[in-house]
């Protein structure tokens, strides 16, 4: 069995982020393992811009985000195989894969960086009643096949849910000449970011239903309609609104679920709040020398803050490779959603390795207007910072500085929770 | 390797030929039809082509297992719930002693997990002892009632309400469709014909033989077997025959992630009521949990359609058994049709005034149980009704095998890829399904022509993802070993195309 410095498993936006910081800290033995024929991950088809505001100041399409971190990976020689899906990471490490040219492939990893993304909620997990015709797919796959795969997978359209994915493709459906006749919320605000909201589905006349679900699917075999219902303030159908609305196509944008099960065969932990790896300051998982990063650790909105996510991930597995990382001393703190608040990520702080200052990401419950965010420990006030809206559709952070830190109380965990303004 | 497929001699084929050509009708004769190719129908045509016969296999769909057969509980039942001399008892448990051989010819996973049935109070508990009784007189072997404490030791999970159960460790478990597809198989390798994709519209008896109309094509049988399931009736009336009549009863289903399928080791059932066995919690081979069905006659023999009240209704009939499985772990829900007869019993006999047709209908469960013994039946009905059977010389008793890439060993999986490299490309992540064995599926004989059919042959599409991420890639597949454009590739034949057309 080989043995190879750093693994890392998916090159998507993460583990590209990841391979290429951990190069630049000093590992050279890395492998990028990629399922698909291509590098980029979810990027690939994401042709619409605005990607790299943040960290390249532009709006960038996905394939020209991923391709300044693909071109970069091949500059530095960073070795990746396409086609490869991996199998198993053992708790030890040990990674098997598979390929059609290297058959079986059996590796030890020093350390090993997770790094496979998420995947869509499907019809079945929302359980919506009716028949199972063709014609109704995850908001991502219809993307596929619309972007990479060159089809049009139907004419009129209804999309269930809010998220971007969702918006997006109502966009795009339009664009290529299809009747997107509603996107439906469940939820009395969209899951989406306002700019696609405006954007995708303001620009081009689309109705957006809020509070409104889809209860029965209509149709033998090509789906012929779906009945629409408003739902009461405890989400359940006010069966007398019901509507029924003639499509061919129902795209579910309903949520993204980190993809795990690696991770769960590992042993590693995992939060229930956010499906991913419970981590560290670090990106360190619970079990030693095992990172993560990016949508497998919970989802993010943009693909920007992945890469810095990842970029962290791969510079302290750098140094857990190169050995070089100091033995932890003292309290591990955990941090906690408080009030108000969802989940937060990283789970877990080991107060002297975090370099100048930590940054906390998380999402809240519902939608609040002119509060604070605090980070509080025991009775003491870290930090606090004002906002004037928050959603749960859009990931929020605050940062906790190396000098704030010293007011950390040794008797209480880390809570990060909102108060009224 | 020694197996070889079945080719009709170069005659038959100028014959159709020809016949083709001159009148827009294929023109075949045969000794014996079977119509449906539901696990029955095509159990009875893998018994049959064990001889020198000329048998078709007429479906309308565009695979088989399309009926009843593709959505049911997947138990082979011990036996035990029939009453004592029906045929449903007899040939439940001489189909439960033939599955396991069976299913190794075939290469199908049957496991043999037992079955529990849960008495809650005393009532329940009676019950179970006329259970046992039945089950005595039906010579289901090695049943027994056990205490409230032995159950609980054997299945933890269970409600700590029940009072005790009857367990027959006979029970098990098959997937009904794979079972299926293995049947077909194994008779197409010994020469059945599969006619796929045709309905029956008419049955004439004529002159000893029976002349049967699909449209616009047209063939004739010396025998026809009735294996129509819900539509067994119409069969039936075809020929006149119509003392009994088959009421769509449809059961509906859900299926839980491989997270949550060992929350149980056995099949669990709930004491029986008058309008059937109740909603059962099993492990399926595959290693998910299933739970349903609940039973509601309908009109409409074809309505599969799932409703919210039947959703709740099974969530809380399976509650009952187990208060602690997880309803996030949802993957998918479905409905299946039973086809009830209006007898009490299965309805497989010759008929007394059209010689030479058998039916066999109504086989509502423990059809699934029975049906390796219904094909022997039949088999020995064709017999006493004069048909003559010579065994092949060459038979092929055991179907090729298939590889199932996630079952093999590390050693295996290094072989397969270097023999074919498509073996080493996974496909279907969640269920790890390579290239190799979607191409292998599609070219094997009655092999998958959408992606639902690849779907219950691989697994491909099955998983916790439902097919969002592999679609595209057996779309793709489909479309290049059937040589169609991708927009050409359907869900399960007719209208049910995927995609719509190429991007502009």
């Amino acid at each position: 069995m080989e043995n190879i410095g750093l693994v890392v498993i998916g090159g998507g936006p993460a583990g590209l982020a990841a391979a290429i910081e951990a190069y630049k800290n000093g590992v050279r033995d890395i492998l990028v393992l990629e399922r698909e024929r291509e590098l980029g991950g979810i990027l690939k088809q994401c042709i619409h811009n605005g990607f790299g505001l943040h960290i390249f100041g532009e709006e960038l399409t996905g394939p020209e985000y991923a391709w300044r971190y693909i071109k970069q990976l091949k500059e530095l020689g960073i070795v990746y195989k396409l086609n490869t899906t991996v199998l198993n990471i053992s708790h030890d490490k040990i990674v098997t894969a598979v390929n059609s040219n290297d058959g079986l492939i059996r590796l030890r990893g020093k350390a090993v960086i997770l790094a496979m993304g998420c995947r869509e909620r499907t019809r079945g997990a929302l359980n919506i009643p009716g028949t199972r015709p063709a014609g109704v797919y995850t908001a991502g796959t219809a993307q596929r096949f619309v972007n990479m795969e060159g089809y049009l997978p139907g004419k009129k359209a209804v999309i269930l849910g809010s998220g971007d994915i969702g918006l997006i493709m109502a966009r795009r459906m339009t664009l290529e000449g299809a009747k997107v006749k509603m996107v439906c919320e469940l939820l009395p605000y969209s899951g989406g970011l306002t700019r696609n909201i405006v954007q995708c589905l303001h620009d081009f006349g689309i109705p957006l239903k809020l509070s409104h679900t889809v209860v029965a699917i209509d149709g033998r075999e090509r789906l012929e309609g779906v009945t629409v219902c408003r739902v009461d303030e405890n989400r359940r159908p006010i069966m007398e609104t019901a509507e029924y609305v003639e499509c061919d196509t129902l795209l579910l944008s309903v949520g993204l679920i980190p993809e795990n099960e690696l991770s769960e065969e590992a042993g590693i932990e995992i939060d229930p709040a956010t499906s991913g790896p419970v981590v560290n300051e670090s990106m360190e998982t619970s079990v030693e020398g095992i990172f993560a990063c990016g949508n497998v650790v919970h989802v993010h909105d943009l693909v920007d803050y992945v890469t810095q996510e990842s970029k962290m991930a791969g510079r302290c597995a750098a140094e857990y490779v190169k050995g070089t990382g100091e033995i932890h001393e003292g309290k591990i703190y955990k941090t906690l959603a408080g009030n108000s608040v969802l989940y937060v990520v990283p789970q877990i702080i080991r107060k002297n390795f975090v370099k100048d200052e930590i940054k906390f990401f998380f999402r809240v419950k519902n939608i609040y207007k002119n509060i604070n965010v605090v980070i509080k420990s025991g009775n003491s006030l870290l930090n606090t910072q004002k906002k004037l809206k928050v959603t749960p559709g859009e990931m929020e952070s605050i940062r906790l500085s190396k000098k704030q830190m010293e007011f950390l109380n040794q008797k209480s965990d880390i809570y990060v929770e909102l108060e009224e303004g | 390797m020694k197996h070889g497929h079945y080719k009709p001699s170069v005659l038959m084929w100028l014959f159709c030929f020809f016949n083709t050509l001159s009148r827009e009708v294929f023109y075949m004769e045969y000794d014996a039809a079977i119509i449906g190719a539901g696990v029955v129908g095509s159990l009875i045509g893998r018994e049959l082509s064990k001889y020198d016969l000329n048998v078709c296999l007429i479906e309308k769909a565009e695979d088989v297992a399309m009926g009843s057969s593709k959505a049911n509980s997947a138990v082979i039942h011990a036996g035990y719930d029939a009453n004592p001399g029906s045929l449903k008892a007899m040939l439940n448990v001489r189909g439960n002693m033939l599955m396991e051989k069976l299913a190794r010819e075939l290469d199908v996973p049957f496991k043999r997990i037992g079955s529990l049935v849960l008495a809650f109070n005393e009532k329940d508990m009676l019950q179970l002892e006329k259970l046992y009784q039945k089950g005595i007189k039906n010579h289901v072997p090695d049943i027994e009632i056990l205490s409230r404490r032995r159950v609980l030791e054997m299945e933890p999970q269970l409600s700590r309400k029940i009072t005790g159960a009857l367990y027959a460790p006979t029970a098990g478990i098959v997937s009904p469709y794979d079972l299926t597809v293995g049947a077909v198989e194994n008779a197409a390798e010994n020469g059945i014909e599969l006619i796929l994709g045709k309905k029956v519209l008419d049955i004439k008896p004529y002159k000893g033989k029976f002349t049967i109309i699909m449209g616009t094509d047209v063939i004739y049988s010396r025998y026809v077997i009735n294996a129509a399931g819900v539509y067994a009736d119409l069969i039936s009336a075809m020929v006149g025959e119509t003392e009994f009549s088959i009421i769509p009863r449809r059961g509906e289903y859900m299926l839980f992630d491989k997270k949550i399928g060992n929350i149980v080791s056995s099949i669990i059932f709930n004491t029986p009521s008058a309008t059937g066995k109740g909603i059962l919690a099993t492990p399926t081979v595959d290693g998910n949990l299933l739970i349903g069905p609940n039973a509601h006659d309908i009109k409409d023999k074809n309505d599969v359609s799932t409703t919210a009240e039947g959703m709740q209704e099974v969530l809380e009939g399976a509650g009952k058994l187990i208060p602690a499985f997880n309803q996030r772990e949802i993957i998918t829900s479905f409905a299946g049709i039973r086809a009830a007869p209006s007898t009490e019993d299965f309805i497989i006999k010759a008929s007394q005034t059209t010689k030479g047709f058998v039916n066999a209908g109504g086989i509502e469960s423990p059809g699934l149980s029975a049906a390796p013994a219904i094909a022997e039946y039949v088999r020995d009905i064709l017999i006493s009704e004069g048909l003559t059977l010579n065994k092949k010389k060459n038979y092929y008793l055991v179907r090729r095998p298939v590889i199932r890439f996630r079952e093999i060993n590390d050693n295996q999986k290094v072989r397969i890829i270097k023999e074919d490299p498509r073996y080493g490309n996974i496909i279907c992540r969640c269920e790890k399904v390579t290239e190799g064995e979607i191409v292998d599926c599609i070219h094997r004989p009655a092999g998958a022509r959408n992606s639902d059919a690849v779907k219950r042959r691989t697994r491909a599409g099955m998983g916790r993802c439902q097919g969002g991420f592999c679609m595209p890639g057996v779309v793709g597949i489909l479309a290049r070993e059937l040589d169609i454009p991708a927009d050409k590739v359907t869900k399960f034949g007719g209208n049910s195309r995927l995609l719509l057309r190429k991007t502009k």
